[in-house]
């Protein structure tokens, strides 16, 4: 079975993000990348369903301007066999990943799609669905645990009530929730076979797909910077104070 | 000419940068504490592949160069492990450099193998108490017997001795007095740490309390023929052959405490509000802190050239010497300017930079003092007659 995983090359995460001063986005500029650390552990589970042998072939794709093949090189040295890059200049949103995603799809016949269930920078938690609606596949998002029998797949996946074990029909859409696995490091020799692995660059239109955006963002703006807190001193005051200030109560 | 790191060094830079975020700033805190050998950091190191950057791809290594792993000792110093962290892995680099050329087929598969696996730990036994900076007045002597080499004498400053099963060490094996040239007559080996006849004192000192050096009483260590390493009495030759690239690395070292140092500085002085406004915003404050940044990246140029030019397997001396120089003593300009943007707070261990400041006098001082590389850059860039 071959497997498909998206990656995605965000705003490290331990960045602290500033807006754009024209207030178009965030910063980006001489900012540290990374992958986006729900796709590293797409990227891991997929590696560990290779070794166990049940995987074929992992086959990892980045979509964006052409350093989103650094992470495509993460992902090689975590793992996967081969990279996919789908180069655009466009700001890409989930309907056009997805759009890409199946259009890869149809090419690469996967038993299983993986992706992270959000990209940390703009916490859309959209692709995967959108990508299992396009496709026609069954999907099972937020995993925290993840099976292959036979030809079936038992997703566990964590909800308010506890947990939840799905069983879908293959080929698959499965999103990563952070309890899935803890992605290893990789290594100086995995980094160095990663130099040998195949990317292939594709443009949009190759697939068929415009990428352009259908969405318009309006504005991007800090957050209301916090209030320091205030000391009061007794329950009264307190209650004043919620009541007469805060209007809370 | 290209002035950035390659997309490849970027990659390794980011991927030992994620690797040493498991190592925190507490971690390193713990260890100068308690001075316990980071034990789990060696074995992280090892377990990723790193030890062998610059190793031979045969034995185990990667078969990268000087360059690669100096990119990867500066980026082990900047995240906050400082010396503790890059001496802890120091030897493995490019310490057994003088087996690679010098040793037999066998030797290297013996020897390398171990190492870069991170299950050998090894110690590199040059300095003694009454020989200095003058090598070749080295007293200790390893003598035949007829059957093995039997070794006598002291050595001081001798890193991770406590810690070490193997030891490089440099002996006297023909007199003084009856060598042609004083650089002839010492012989290397690479053998084991054998504790029954050398006797290993920790030496209380400054900083890095958790990578130890030592005292080392060698009385009557046994040395079979196979452990040495090249012809008899060509054992300068053989680590001379390693010292340029030993001073990139501590270089890289001393550029990546640098970093370290001036990045938390110069979050303090954003932070820090003193008379209503960041301390930062003055330029008492902010001065020192740029001319470091400055320092730091032409110290930084320095090593990448020099490392460029040894990889090229070009002459590199001059430029090896100067990036050392260049980069010990900006990396303490750093330090000191990061404890006293601090104020008060940067006297204290828990803003850390005080630790940075006392492990950064290391590559200053060893494996060369800035005195002697001045010495050598007056005599071979500038023709300056030799002064001592
Ligand atoms: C923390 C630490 C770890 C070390 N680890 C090791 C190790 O693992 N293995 C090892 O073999 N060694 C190690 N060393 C030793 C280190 O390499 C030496 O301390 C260093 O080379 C200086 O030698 P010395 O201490 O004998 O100084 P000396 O030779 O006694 O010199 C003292 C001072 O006089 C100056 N001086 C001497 N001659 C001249 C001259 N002609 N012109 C101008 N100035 C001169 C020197 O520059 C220096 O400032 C370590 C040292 C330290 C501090």
């Amino acid at each position: 079975m071959k497997l498909l995983i998206s990656v995605k090359r965000v705003v490290d995460y331990n960045v602290k993000v500033r807006v754009k001063a024209d207030g178009t986005g965030v910063e980006t500029n001489g900012v540290k990348m990374s992958m986006n650390p729900f796709d590293e552990i797409a990227v891991e589970e997929a590696v560990r369903l290779k070794e166990k042998g049940v995987a074929s072939e992992v086959v990892a794709v980045s979509m964006g301007p052409p350093a989103c093949s650094e992470t495509l090189r993460t992902a090689l040295a975590m793992g996967a066999d081969r990279g996919i890059l789908v180069e655009t200049e466009v700001a890409l949103q989930p309907l056009a990943v997805a759009k890409l995603l199946r259009a890869l799809a149809e090419r690469e016949q996967p038993g299983m799609i993986i992706l992270g269930k959000q990209a940390i920078d703009d916490d859309m938690n959209a692709t995967g669905q959108m990508l299992a609606a396009l496709l026609g596949w069954p999907q099972a998002t937020f995993a925290s645990k993840l099976a292959i029998e036979g030809e079936r797949a038992m997703v566990t996946r964590e909800v308010d009530g506890g947990l939840e074990t799905l069983e879908l029909r293959l080929p698959a859409i499965v999103t990563t929730d952070l309890r899935l696995n803890e992605p290893r490091y990789a290594s100086l020799p995995n980094i160095m076979k990663a130099r040998k692995k195949p990317i292939e660059t594709i443009a949009p239109a190759a697939l068929g797909v415009d990428p352009a955006p259908r969405l318009e963002i309006v504005k991007v703006a800090e957050p209301p910077k916090r209030q320091g807190g205030r000391k009061v001193a007794s329950v009264a005051e307190l209650v004043e104070k919620l009541t007469q200030e805060a209007k809370v109560i | 000419m290209e002035f950035s790191l390659t997309p490849d060094l970027e990659q390794l830079r980011a991927a030992i940068l994620t690797l040493c975020e498991r190592f925190d700033d507490a971690y390193w805190l713990a260890r100068d504490r308690d001075g316990v050998f980071p034990h789990d950091f060696h074995a992280a190191m090892a377990a990723g592949g790193w030890l062998g950057i610059a190793m031979p791809e045969p034995y185990g290594g990667a078969g990268l160069g000087i360059m690669a792993a100096a990119v990867m000792m500066q980026a082990v110093a900047e995240s906050g492990a400082a010396m503790t962290g890059a001496s802890a892995i120091h030897m493995n680099i490019f310490g057994l450099n003088p087996v690679v050329v010098f040793g037999s087929e066998d030797q290297k598969r013996r020897m390398l193998p171990p190492l870069i696996a991170g299950r050998d730990k090894a110690c590199f036994a040059v300095t003694e108490p009454d020989a200095g900076l003058n090598t070749t007045e080295l007293k200790t002597r390893a003598v035949w017997d007829g059957a093995q080499y039997v070794v006598t004498g002291t050595k001081i400053w001798i890193s991770t001795a406590q810690v070490a099963n193997k030891m490089l060490l440099l002996a006297r094996t023909t007199p003084l007095d009856q060598v042609r040239r004083k650089t002839d007559g010492l012989s290397l080996f690479y053998t084991d740490l054998d504790r029954a006849t050398v006797e290993i004192r920790e030496i209380p000192k400054m900083g890095r309390h958790a990578v130890d050096s030592n005292m080392l009483f060698i009385e009557g260590l046994r040395i079979p023929m196979e452990d040495r390493i090249g012809a008899e009495g060509d054992g300068f030759r053989c680590i001379l052959h390693g010292m340029n690239p030993e001073r990139i690395l501590i270089a890289a070292e001393a550029v990546g405490i640098g970093r370290a140092a001036l990045a938390r500085a110069a979050r303090y002085a954003r932070e820090r509000i003193v008379f209503g406004r960041p301390i930062g915003q003055n330029q008492g404050i902010a001065h020192p802190l740029a001319k470091s940044w400055a320092e730091l990246a032409a110290a930084e140029l320095m090593v990448l050239k020099a490392a460029a030019l040894y990889d090229a397997g070009r002459e590199c001396g001059a430029e090896a010497n100067a990036a050392k120089y260049l980069a010990g003593e900006a990396g303490f300009h750093a330090c000191e300017a990061a404890v006293m943007t601090h104020g008060g707070m940067g006297y204290a261990k828990e803003y850390h930079v005080e630790r940075y400041l006392r492990e950064v006098m290391i590559p200053r001082i060893a494996p060369v003092s800035p005195q002697m590389i001045l010495n050598f850059i007056a005599e071979r860039a500038l023709g300056l007659p030799k002064s001592y």
